[in-house]
């Protein structure tokens, strides 16, 4: 066996362990799984501040503050904060129609980054619990009284949401809802094991307690949201995922919109575990640090490997391809090649990489039968597998580049949930 | 100051890292006996093959034998020829993707062994039948990175393709094998002029493209082209 196919197969055994690992946990805690589907009513509601930070979003902006209006929350105890971050468009007259409101305030600031906006949203908010909502995104009129639920547990300290893409149209954003679904799956499973590393920009809801704790957000790479995950997994501050609480998202419709989306992210995952790396591999910080940091490391490893695994067979081949045209002078000489099962491979690699298929694929329409009520299978997972195997190689190959070389991805305030 | 909650951490578990690991070490396991069940089954194919083509071999030296005046109309080895080549890429195609590489040589020399058979069995059935039987003798060898080898290789697939008469018999240089030792001195084969092909009995070094080949063998080639214009007046005719 030679030396990249002990890789191969290494790279694989975490794979499939950390499959096994959610499926394990799924069926010791599918019992404490809530999926509501009707309206609820809470005995106590208690006072929330929705931060909405905003850079040049005119074109979405009207909606997710319309889906805020829409919450099913009475309207005294939910305040709304709308910040514009310097915006450059018509951000700010989308703003001031809102003002009207009795709950809605607005705040006009020097472009500094979300963070900041996000920052000064939290001295002003006047609620116990203090989410964001990013300005691409829309809440179901649910989602707010579900989250608040969680809270009814005084250890947890921050709730995530189930995030969904707003009506994808091309195969791009079909994909991505695929992947979206899965990782509501993914993050249900990594709450059940206390080991949440994201509590996303759209519709996070913390205690106040945690910024008087932790302090406020942090620039943190461009990915805020990842950063205060972290520091409250650091301090043993409990994350919580809502997975009824659905948020939709507008989702990047082409491929270099969503090459510097995921960009930032990885770039923002590797720094972020950079910074963090006290907590890998210590038991005392639990779950986040043995298995979701060190996971998400090999997850990108392995791409990258594969990746160059796959090009070096693809030009291995290539090369026999032209030495056999040199040689005969034919580019297609075997004539329609014979099926013989003989020459199906039978590698162990192989079964395992189709069962590890199957349990992705598994996961995925667990994830969907969470977000849509039932399992569906569709023609997107096949787009999801064949665009990702295609697309991710670039992104993360170019986000480890700029983290060998410290280079931030600009700041283009386009951001998103990342699973 | 920041109070750590640490202490409230119940969620990490040892146990469910030793359980989920020895799962997946099951499902690794289980992965590679089916893996040694289907290679144990393809060396089973390709051993079936090998006897099925020895007693069709033995059958025609035996059929030889006892009819000195064997009606060379019955010698017709095309089919045998075909079934040789076929399990000739089934071994090759097993050397590379199943491990068993002892199990796998010894089959191989017994594929030599055959191609040695069948070669003589044509030898003598061209010379009593007078029947023109054109054969190559081929050598390579996979130890020492010959990429002129892989090109003869490609050359001669492309020509057994084309010639399906040509009878192709390749030899591993380097397989231990005494019957094959005897061949490579009677045409005094070296191992450092390889690849090494042998037509029409003689000898020759290096690589050979498909004209310097077609050259050797104008029997094959005439007899292909008048087969040709024949199917093709056939085709003319209303």
């Amino acid at each position: 066996m030679g030396f990249s196919q002990i890789i191969m197969y290494a790279f694989t055994f975490i794979a499939v362990y950390v499959q096994v690992f959610f499926l394990i946990t799924y069926i010791e805690r599918k019992k404490d799984l809530i999926l509501r589907r009707h309206p609820i009513k809470l005995l106590r509601y208690p006072k929330v501040t929705i931060l909405v930070p905003c850079y040049n979003e005119e074109k979405t902006l009207y909606g997710t503050v319309r889906s805020l209006l829409d919450l099913d929350y009475p309207k005294d105890k939910l305040e709304i904060i709308l910040i514009d971050d310097g915006s450059k468009d018509n951000t700010w007259k989308i703003i001031e129609r809102f003002t009207k409101y009795k709950n809605i305030s607005a705040i006009k600031k020097e472009n500094g980054g979300k963070h900041t906006a996000m920052n000064l949203g939290i001295e002003r908010a006047t609620g116990d619990f203090i989410g964001g909502l990013d300005a691409d995104s829309f809440v179901d009129p649910e989602a707010l009284k579900r989250i608040i639920t969680y809270f009814n547990d005084p250890e947890t300290m921050a709730v995530a949401p189930s995030i969904i893409v707003h009506k994808p149209k091309n195969i791009l954003q079909k994909a991505q809802k695929i992947e979206y679904d899965m990782a509501v799956y993914t993050k249900k499973m990594l709450a059940f094991l206390g080991a949440i590393h994201v509590t996303p920009g759209p519709f996070s809801i913390f205690r106040k307690k945690v910024f008087q704790d932790l302090g406020s957000f942090r620039k943190a790479h461009n990915t805020e949201d990842q950063e205060i995950a972290l520091r409250m997994q650091e301090n043993g501050y409990k994350i919580e995922h809502c997975p009824d609480a659905y948020v939709y998202t507008v989702s990047p419709n082409t491929v270099p919109k969503l090459y510097r989306q995921r960009l930032r992210w990885i770039y923002g995952f590797i720094k972020n575990a950079i910074d963090y790396r006290h907590i890998i591999f210590r038991k005392r910080y639990g779950n986040v640090g043995i298995l979701t940091i060190p996971s998400g490391v090999i997850s990108v490893l392995s791409v990258i490997f594969l990746f160059s695994f796959f090009v070096y067979n693809l030009s291995k081949r290539t090369i026999e391809f032209v030495e056999q045209y040199q040689a005969t002078g034919v580019w297609w000489s075997f004539g329609v090649p014979q099926f013989d099962l003989f020459f199906v491979s039978t590698k162990a690699i192989v079964f395992v990489m189709i069962l590890l298929y199957i349990l992705i694929i598994l996961a995925l329409l667990v994830g969907r039968s969470m977000t849509e009520g039932r399992v569906r299978v569709s023609l997107d997972i096949l787009y999801f597998l064949i665009i990702y195997s295609v697309l991710a190689p670039f992104w993360l190959l170019k986000a480890i580049w700029n983290a060998l070389w410290s280079k931030e991805s600009s700041w283009t305030f386009e951001r998103r949930v990342q699973g | 100051m920041v109070k750590p909650q640490l202490e409230n951490r119940k969620d990490f578990e040892w146990k469910k890292y030793v359980i989920v690991f020895f799962i997946t070490l099951g499902i690794f396991l289980t992965a590679f006996w089916f893996s040694d069940y289907f290679a144990n089954r393809k060396i089973k194919q390709i051993k079936d093959i090998q006897n099925t083509i020895s007693i069709d071999i033995l059958s025609s030296e035996t059929q030889f034998s006892l009819l000195s005046e064997l009606s060379c109309k019955d010698v017709d080895n095309s089919t045998l020829s075909k079934e040789l080549n076929s399990l000739a890429e089934k071994i090759s195609y097993s050397e590379e993707n199943i491990g068993k590489s002892s199990e796998v040589t010894e089959l191989k020399k017994y594929y030599s062994l055959l191609e040695i058979k069948d070669f003589l069995l044509m030898n003598k059935i061209s010379e009593r039948c007078g029947k023109k039987i054109v054969s190559v003798l081929y050598f390579y060898t996979t130890e020492s990175n010959c990429s002129e080898c892989v090109k003869q290789s490609y050359v001669l697939t492309e020509l057994r393709e084309k010639y399906p008469e040509l009878r192709v018999y390749s030899f591993d240089y380097n397989l231990d094998l005494s019957a094959l030792g005897s061949l490579i001195s009677i045409y005094k084969i070296e191992d450092t002029k390889l690849p090494a092909t042998v037509i029409a009995g003689k000898l020759y070094t290096g690589f050979q493209s498909i004209e310097s080949i077609e050259k050797l063998i104008p029997e094959i080639v005439q007899a292909l082209e008048k087969q040709k214009a024949e199917t093709e007046k056939e085709n003319k005719k209303p």
